[in-house]
């Protein structure tokens, strides 16, 4: 996907001015509320003409104010997944899936509707009324209608942001698995880094209406850590759960890592780790309280605000700790040198599983 | 004992008539205005809600003069119709028109707030699912603004079966064509000896309103069921 969106919108009391260009198929807009991110949505899905300026998908002019063009919304084939869900509440699941499908030309359709229900599990819901389903439910519908209006692109407006944090990471698969399967290019709305980390790779930065910075997710979430409360988040796949002393132990990468606070039938699941809880040691520490001490060696440095970022490989994986720049001095932590992380056990928080 | 003549049958038979016909001809107007004040905006909107709202604060006989200096032989829109050999004053379709105007606020009032109840965002969705505007009118809009509509036309009918002051100025008072149930009940009301009669009309009138309203009620509930 290439989009190049160059548009002015005015309000009352807010502008929204964004000139940028980007390819790839999972793109992010990153934003704190009020930044505009939502106006460049609406004017990109053709719901709100801005005053002036072109945008161009792939070739297509959707909108140019010195072409007159201003394509409507049903010609410019973007499917959006909003933040309410939006489902029709005097249908039933199946025609909301088949709303989009049905009005979609023949020759353009590609997904198929019996695959699709098998990959976001609708099956038993096909028949019921959308007023009965839960969040959860109601969202994997909502992104199933998108993509079955066969999209050339999809905008994910905060599809995740009405829902709580376990049913948010039990949606994620789900969005990423239909995009890869089905080969549909998006661009997800969110203010949550963790959010882009882990279903964007480049992300445009949204201030005050217009666009501030264009970056990998990864490169957002490292430049924001040391103004993030939480740090850096680690996100680590754990998995093969057994139980030792009463504690969880996993396998990640080739460590093993023991973690307090898991129910046991979780084999399995996405855990976020904060780089305010991983502590470095110079050497290998006598005693120590924390029931993890990963060998590490440092692959890399980065400057946050007032704090130092330390990218470390341990056992196959990364983890990002965070230090401020005279524990670094101290410690004389510089590329290539070997280093001791410690963790608590209950510094882990699972995401999903 | 309610006791009831062959005029009466026919003034109910007639007021049934003018109330469905009212209702039939003020729907997809009323439909039509209730969409251009909800979601359309353009200059001369506030104008336009106040003249659908105008007939519900002028008094019916004003409504009615105003339609007889328009509709009547030497009216503007009269004299055209006059003319091409149409003649309204004094018929059932002055009746039904009077009924029209006078319920017309009625229906759009409850029209507008069943739509104004349609989160925007669901019209949005079905933009961008492929649907063009008069299919999403069709299959979005419409369905869900029902409740609006039924909670209107149960209105409008029950508004023009009390219709008295608009419909006797341009429709008269005619047993058999133009007389309405309230029209019987005041010619009744003005005869000292058929006080019987014009309170046996007058429980008709009691019973049909409350069987609408019940209608009303059960088919609104009904709706906000499913919803």
């Amino acid at each position: 996907m290439h989009l190049s969106m160059n548009v002015h919108k005015g309000f009352e009391s807010f502008t929204v001015s964004t000139d940028f260009t980007v390819s790839g198929d999972r793109i992010g807009i990153f934003g704190v509320s009020g930044s505009g991110k939502s106006t460049v949505v609406s004017i990109l899905a053709g719901l709100l003409e801005p005053d002036n300026g072109e945008i161009v998908l792939d070739g297509e002019t959707m909108f140019s104010s010195a072409k007159r063009i201003n394509l409507r919304p049903e010609q410019r084939r973007i499917a959006m997944v909003f933040q309410q869900h939006c489902l029709f509440p005097h249908m039933s699941v199946k025609n909301n899936l088949l709303y989009g499908f049905k009005r979609c030309p023949a020759k353009l359709r590609t997904i198929n509707f019996n695959r699709l229900v098998e990959v976001l599990k609708l099956e038993e819901l096909l028949s019921r009324g959308v007023n009965n389903l839960s969040g959860g439910e109601k969202q994997r519908v909502a992104l199933g209608r998108a993509i079955l209006a066969n999209p050339r692109l999809l905008l994910m407006d905060e599809p995740l942001s009405a829902l709580d944090d376990s049913l948010r990471f039990q949606i994620i698969p789900y969005l990423k698995s239909v995009s890869e399967e089905f080969s549909i290019p998006y661009l997800f709305i969110s203010h949550s880094i963790v959010e882009m980390r882990l279903m964007t790779d480049t992300v445009l930065v949204f201030e005050k209406g217009t666009i501030v910075e264009q970056a990998t997710s990864e490169q957002l979430a490292k430049t924001r850590m040391g103004s993030n409360p939480v740090g850096y988040v680690n996100l680590l796949e754990l998995a093969d759960m057994a139980m030792r002393d009463g504690m969880c132990a996993y396998r990640w990468k080739d460590c093993e890592l023991l973690l307090s606070s898991t129910p046991p039938d979780i084999v399995n699941g996405l855990f976020e780790l904060s780089s305010k809880d991983i502590i470095l040691f110079k050497k290998h520490p006598e005693a120590i309280s924390a029931r993890n001490l990963l060998e590490c060696t440092v692959v890399d440095l980065f400057n946050s605000g007032s704090k130092l970022g330390v990218e470390l490989r341990c056992g196959g994986g990364i983890l990002v700790s965070e230090i401020v720049a005279e524990a670094a001095r101290e410690l004389e932590i510089v590329p290539g040198a070997a280093i001791y992380a410690a963790i608590k056990a209950s510094a882990f928080r699972r995401l999903s599983g | 004992m309610v006791s009831l003549a062959q005029t009466d049958y026919d003034a109910i038979r007639l007021s049934a008539e003018v109330a469905i016909a009212a209702n039939v001809l003020s729907l997809p107007f009323g439909f039509v205005i209730a969409y251009l004040i909800t979601f359309v905006r353009f200059r001369g909107k506030v104008l336009l809600e106040v003249l659908v709202n105008l007939p519900l604060t002028l008094p019916p006989v004003v409504i009615g003069y105003f339609l007889l200096l328009l509709l009547g032989k030497h009216g503007w829109l009269g004299s055209l119709l006059h003319e091409a050999g149409i003649r309204l004053i004094f018929t059932l379709k002055a009746a039904v028109i009077a009924s029209a105007v006078v319920g017309f606020p009625l229906l759009v009032r409850s029209l507008r707030i069943g739509m104004e109840a349609i989160d925007p965002q669901l019209i949005n969705a079905s933009r961008t699912l492929g649907a063009r505007w008069h299919d999403t009118l069709l299959t979005i809009i419409l369905p869900l603004s029902l409740p609006g509509l039924i909670a209107g036309s149960s209105l409008m009918f029950a508004r023009s079966l009390g219709e008295f002051g608009a419909t006797i100025i341009v429709a008269g008072n005619i047993p058999g064509v133009t007389q309405t149930i309230p029209l019987a009940i005041y010619e009744y009301a003005s005869s000292p000896s058929s006080e019987s009669m014009a309170l046996s009309l007058c429980l008709v009138s009691v019973a049909i309103s409350v069987i609408v309203l019940f209608l009303h009620e059960m088919m609104a509930k009904r709706m906000s069921r499913k919803a």
